[in-house]
């Protein structure tokens, strides 16, 4: 009893992980307290890619920040397009053509595969595989080829507009040409599955790509140390997923069968035909299933697109010249298509005063864009619901109890990123 | 169950509290006082015909240029337009009294619906609401950026920490009286050896005019998206 003084003070150790950490998805600083190996508290701080983008949106016309939009979730550009052309149309109160909304659709899923894929490859990564990586940077580029064939740009396609899109989609795939690295042969090989149209070389994608989804779980799914590392780590139970208000692949892990595409069809959901995946634990594992299963649902989703596409030709922009620009075509004979060009790309269009939430399923869950207007030709006030940011705030009820290392584990199982959690 | 019917649902369970609804564009939107926001957030989680268990989102917003343009295009006038380069937008509002509101939209996982919920902070007093944490414990970081961006204190919320923007920064970036550019811009300063913060040394400039127009030919009728050509 006398010796009590020499007896050290036992505290928690608290530690920063991150901004510079290549498991921290980006620029997260998580402030970490922890007992011997057990994580006693985690406090994220986010606001490292903070862009004011909501305020940036408030001082332009409505269109010039479709492109900001990309720049949200940076691995799922088009999806943020398009909650924010949605809210905008149904406070236009236009709808666009039936075509539109299939193109839409198609690369809606198009880029939850690209999501999925990113995830995949990082979270793999992250505990500690790298074959999965390449792999599903392999799928990407195929993908991403699609975005530049029809928008040109491999990632920020600011490719969706009120009122439909920007244009149709092209007859002719590109093709690779001769260069200094690849001679004829190489460049022919290449080419190959770009001979067609674009939906051609969609339609070649959707019948190889459940083989490769195959191959990475051949790779993961019953893998001894895969499962090691995330079966019941980072456990969270429905009510508490509800409470902490996460949605998407967070909350059907849990075993809720909750999909916007589903429950609140937009665009021409409700006339597919697909399924929704659901886990057991609310895992990491289960998350993983999750995703997996919805890449599988999303080529089905492409390939009846791609069907549909092809039989039904049409408009893919509203023909309302106070939205949407008229064509070059008809500018060149009609003074009126002029002047509704000029004032289309310098003033923008007046939204009608009044407030409208427009949400869609996101990869990474609900996306939705709250906008207000006064009557303005920009938004008044524009919020953006990212998905990933209630996903974040739970981290800490999500990994309070569990080692070190499942800390990467359960925080790439949330598949955040940074552009919107920080906007 | 329409939004027409989830109302009368709401308002037959929750008889006070409620100051104005609406439903514009098929959303409900209910209009509550800062002192009953509690009582009625936990009767609409709560009773199980309304069931809204999810809290989406909380958005702050500054009333303080709502309806204000940059250029006047009702008359002309005798020195014709201007170009519109200086923001016309710094006068002050009366129209608007609320400046600030706080926009809180819930999800209802069972029912299939959504609500929205505003509270209209009256001037002259303190910028405060109380905190829905306790209701919804995804209201804690929502909080905290509305605290952060528009200076709304939330009473009771056990954390209220900045979570945007960085650490020691003052002010609160998204009311619209502060500028777009910034206060202070920060640069390397050889001679000391540190980071230093100095006032902004952009003029505040407008690139595209904000404009409202009342003409009839920009009025579209909801549904009617082929007029106006």
């Amino acid at each position: 009893m006398e010796n009590n003084e020499n007896i050290p003070e036992i505290r928690n150790y608290v530690f920063n992980f991150g901004p510079q950490h290549p498991a921290a998805h980006g620029v997260l600083r998580l402030i970490l307290e922890v007992d011997g190996e057990t994580i006693v508290r985690a406090d994220p701080h986010v606001g490292l890619l903070h862009r004011a983008t909501e305020k940036l949106a408030e001082s332009k016309p409505f269109n010039h920040t479709i492109g900001y939009m990309d720049r949200l979730d940076y691995v799922s550009m088009m999806c943020n397009e398009h909650g924010y052309v949605l809210a905008i149309e149904k406070l236009l109160g236009i709808t666009p053509p039936v075509r539109a909304q299939y193109i839409r659709v198609m690369f809606d899923e198009i880029t939850r595969i690209l999501n999925h894929l990113l995830w995949l490859a990082a979270h793999s990564l992250d505990n500690g595989g790298m074959a999965v990586f390449l792999y599903c940077f392999r799928e990407r580029e195929a993908l991403l080829d699609c975005y530049e064939a029809v928008s040109g740009a491999r990632m920020h396609a600011t490719y969706y507009r009120p009122g439909g899109v920007y244009r149709d989609l092209p007859d002719k795939m590109p093709q690779f040409k001769q260069n200094k690295w690849q001679n004829a042969k190489d460049v022919a090989e290449l080419n190959e599955d770009r001979q067609g149209s674009l939906l051609d070389f969609i339609e070649n994608f959707t019948n190889y790509f459940p083989q490769r989804i195959d191959e990475y779980e051949e790779l993961l799914t019953n893998n001894r140390i895969w499962k090691q590392r995330t079966v019941d780590i980072g456990i969270i139970s429905p009510e508490r997923a509800i409470a902490l208000g996460f949605t998407g692949p967070m909350l059907r892990g849990s075993g809720i069968a909750w999909d916007l595409r589903k429950k609140q069809p937009y665009e021409v959901y409700d006339k597919l035909d697909f399924d929704i995946p659901v886990g057991k634990t609310g895992d990491c594992y289960d998350r993983y299933l999750v995703r997996v299963h919805e890449m599988r649902q999303s080529n089905r989703i492409i390939r009846q697109c791609v069907d549909w596409l092809r039989a039904n030709p049409g408009p893919v922009i509203i023909d309302d010249y106070k939205v949407a620009p008229p064509s070059r075509e008809e500018m060149k004979i009609s003074m009126e298509a002029l002047i509704h060009h000029f004032k289309n790309m310098t003033e923008g269009y007046i939204v009608p005063e009044g407030e409208a939430y427009a949400a869609i399923e996101h990869p990474k869950g609900e996306f939705g864009v709250y906008l207000v207007s006064d009557g303005a030709n920009k938004p008044y006030r524009m919020k953006v619901r990212a998905a990933g940011f209630p996903h974040l705030a739970g981290l800490n009820e999500l990994i309070r109890g569990y080692m070190i290392a499942d800390v990467v584990s359960t925080l790439s199982s949330l598949d955040i990123v940074f552009g919107e959690i920080d906007r | 169950m329409e939004v027409n019917q989830l109302l009368a649902e709401i308002q037959s369970h929750i008889p006070s509290g409620i100051v104005a609804s609406r439903i514009a564009l098929d959303e409900l939107t209910l209009e509550i006082q800062p002192e009953n926001i509690l009582t009625v957030c936990k009767a609409l989680r709560d009773i199980p015909q309304l069931d809204f268990k999810c809290l989406i989102d909380i958005c702050g917003i500054d009333y303080l240029h709502y309806g204000l343009d940059d250029w006047q295009t009702t008359s002309t006038t005798e020195t014709g337009f201007g170009r519109g380069v200086l923001s016309k937008l710094e006068r002050d509002n009366p129209a608007k009294p609320n400046r600030f509101a706080v926009v809180y939209h819930l999800l209802s996982l069972e029912n299939n619906q959504r609500v929205r919920l505003r509270v209209n902070i009256p001037d002259g007093k303190e910028l405060i609401v109380d905190s829905v944490m306790e209701i919804w414990p995804a209201a804690n970081w929502y909080e905290r950026e509305a605290f952060d961006l528009f200076g709304i204190v939330f009473r009771g919320h056990p954390d209220l920490r900045r979570l945007l923007t960085d650490y020691g920064f003052s002010g609160h970036p998204f009311r619209k009286d502060f500028p777009l550019i910034g206060k202070v811009e920060a640069r390397y300063d050889a001679t000391l050896k540190c980071v230093v913060y100095e006032p902004v040394s952009i003029e505040p400039r407008v690139l595209e005019p904000k404009v409202i127009r009342h003409d009839n030919r920009y009025l579209i009728e909801p549904g009617d998206a082929t007029n106006g050509k």
